[in-house]
């Protein structure tokens, strides 16, 4: 869900195709022509966010390790509690908040991206598996699945009634 | 485990949410469809790699840096609930359904290739 950055400010068009790799020129001009243009500042942003996040989320799962036959706790915090976290945030900015070049790069795409992961929840489903533990890897799949949409909708609905009540 | 360690996983987790953004408006802006490519497109890609990383059966810290802060910040959770639940705000129920379902099941296939090809290394 990337936004389109403020055409201000943003990476000379160059600056992408200075990074295509040479005979990928059909792709490069193509690509370059689709990208949207890079903020700097939008970039930072993210880096920012997403290093706190990655290291909120390391340190819990530092913190707790789980065998593989467990539900593991760590990971469905980090994702479930993101998800609520860009609820929030993305609602708040779009429908409240004016339009700001760095809020939402911050905050959403760095810190809930970062924070929440995908890749490792795939793992631990697949070692479930492994395990034979087939009512654990579906009921953590289904309920990752629910909680996060619920999550989701539950911080959506807060920020709009919000609005609603101020009016 | 040292500062030395975390300020690496700092450092490899806003790089990694970084090329998240860059790959995911990429691949969104060359689909130009409802269906949100761009992020499945970096989940699955992740979850090859998190499979191939698991297989190498790399040692505690390496695996934190390459495993946890590398391809965990790759990939995400909330922006897929975040864009399923919007899909069915659009009452586009079938294609956030599938969005869920396709997303669960390439994952998953794609965390058991990437383990193979990583215990074949």
């Amino acid at each position: 869900m990337s936004e389109p950055s403020p055409p201000h400010a943003g990476l000379p068009s160059d600056g992408m195709a200075a990074t295509a790799p040479a005979g990928a020129g059909r792709t490069g001009v193509r690509a370059r022509r689709m990208l949207p243009q890079v903020d700097r500042r939008e970039v930072a942003a993210i880096f920012v966010g997403g290093a706190l996040g990655t290291l909120a989320r390391a340190a819990l799962a530092e913190s707790f390790p789980r065998p593989a036959t467990v539900w593991p706790w760590p990971t469905f915090a980090v994702n479930i509690g993101a998800a609520f976290l860009l609820g929030y945030f993305v609602t708040r900015l779009a429908e409240r908040l004016p339009l700001s070049s760095y809020r939402r790069p911050l905050l959403g795409t760095g810190l809930c991206g970062g924070l929440s992961t995908f890749s490792t929840m795939q793992v631990e489903i697949l070692k479930m598996l492994d395990a034979h533990a087939w009512g654990l890897a579906a009921g953590y799949a289904a309920a990752s699945v629910a909680a996060g949409f619920a999550a989701i909708q539950l911080a959506s609905a807060m920020v709009r009634r919000v609005r609603v009540r101020a009016r | 485990m040292n500062a030395l360690i975390w300020a690496g996983v700092m450092l490899i987790g806003g790089t990694g949410s970084v090329v998240r953004f860059l790959a995911d408006g990429l691949v969104a802006s060359a689909a130009d469809r409802d269906f949100p490519l761009g992020t499945l497109a970096v989940n699955v890609s992740g979850a090859v790699i998190l499979g191939l990383i698991t297989g190498l059966a790399l040692g505690h810290e390496q695996a934190l840096l390459a495993g946890t802060a590398a391809v965990g910040s790759y990939t995400t959770f909330s922006t897929w609930m975040l864009e399923t639940q919007r899909l069915t705000e659009e009452r586009q129920h079938r294609i956030a359904a599938v969005n869920v379902i396709v997303s669960l099941a390439l994952g998953i296939a794609a965390a058991a290739l990437g383990r193979l090809l990583g215990a074949q290394l």
